[in-house]
């Protein structure tokens, strides 16, 4: 069985790396959690996107919760939203989705133009 | 909804949007009464009185996107239609219980699914509020306290990745521990 006890070991080990990173403003990502977005799978959708941010080591983008954004057909949605308020509002999320967006518009700056909430109303 | 975790995500989504500061699951087996209980209470803002009537109701919401909430609803049909009952109670500037029971061996019980995702989940998303899990199968019991948590880690944030893998590790033993056998879904 686990203990609390490990935790001791954990603090030890993380507490000097945290102290080196930088914690200056970064994206903020909204997932659509409401009773909408849960049945449409938005709860895989948050862990691939904690899952990819960790995988690549990017501590200054969180990750939260958000009640209904309002398209419920367009769930899963999330949004990523830039230190200057702007922001980018992607739609049908999955899991594959969730890690493009990381890798492309998180790490890399360009925007997935085809998954945006735009790109579905054009269809 | 495809188990009891999402219910129970969507349920805790309401108590943070009720602004709780402290949030408990409880979940208990009982395998001679064939009952599984679930109980989510909060100190959060709670409900009037003309309000808690019609919750259950799906016209009935807080949101001013539309005028239709489901989450109360379907997580009550989920609990009738496995020979359950629902409860509500709250009371305004108090907080808000509430209590499904679902018949284990019913053909329409969901399964459980994944709690520690579910529990993870709000954690990783609302980490200053006090997260507390209690798991009973009245054999015995598993308990989990995210302030207990943070607590021990004395200024390492409860969000880092290896404590948060910690947190599942220890949620899914515990899951495995009370529920193996008693769930047919979960293996012991």
């Amino acid at each position: 069985m686990k203990s609390l006890a490990e935790l001791e070991e954990i603090r030890k080990k993380t507490l000097e790396q945290i102290s080196l990173r930088t914690n200056k403003d970064g994206l903020r990502i909204v997932v659509g959690m409401a009773t909408c977005g849960i049945a449409a799978g938005a709860r895989p959708v948050m862990t691939a996107l904690l899952e990819e941010l960790k995988k690549r080591n990017i501590s200054n983008v969180s990750v939260t919760m958000t009640g209904c954004i309002g398209v419920c057909k367009l769930e899963p949605v999330i949004e990523v939203i830039n230190p200057d308020g702007s922001k980018v509002t992607y739609v049908k999320m999955n899991a594959e989705k969730a890690v493009r967006v990381v890798a492309e518009h998180v790490v890399n700056g360009r925007v997935c133009t085809d998954l945006t909430i735009g790109a579905s109303e054009v269809k | 909804m495809r188990d009891l975790s999402l219910h129970l995500m969507d349920i805790l989504q309401n108590s943070i949007t009720a602004k709780a500061s402290k949030i408990e699951v409880k979940i208990s087996a009982d395998q001679v009464s064939d009952d599984i209980i679930f109980t989510v209470s909060d100190n959060g803002t709670g409900m009037d009185e003309d309000f808690l009537k019609q919750v259950t109701s799906p016209f009935t919401t807080t949101r001013t996107t539309r005028k239709i909430g489901l989450g109360v609803p379907l997580f009550k049909e989920a609990a009738e239609l496995a020979g359950g009952t629902f409860e509500i109670y709250s009371a305004k500037n108090q907080g808000t219980t509430v209590k499904a029971t679902f018949k284990i061996s019913h053909l329409d019980r969901l399964p459980l699914g994944d709690i520690t995702e579910t529990m993870v989940g709000v954690i990783l998303s609302k980490p200053e509020t006090q997260w507390v899990l209690q798991l009973s199968n009245k054999k015995d019991e598993f308990s989990f306290d995210s302030y207990e948590v943070i607590d021990k880690l004395g200024g390492v944030p409860i969000t880092e990745y290896e404590v948060i893998t910690w947190v599942k590790e220890y949620i899914d033993e515990g899951i495995k521990f009370i529920f193996g056998g008693v769930l047919h879904e979960i293996i012991s």
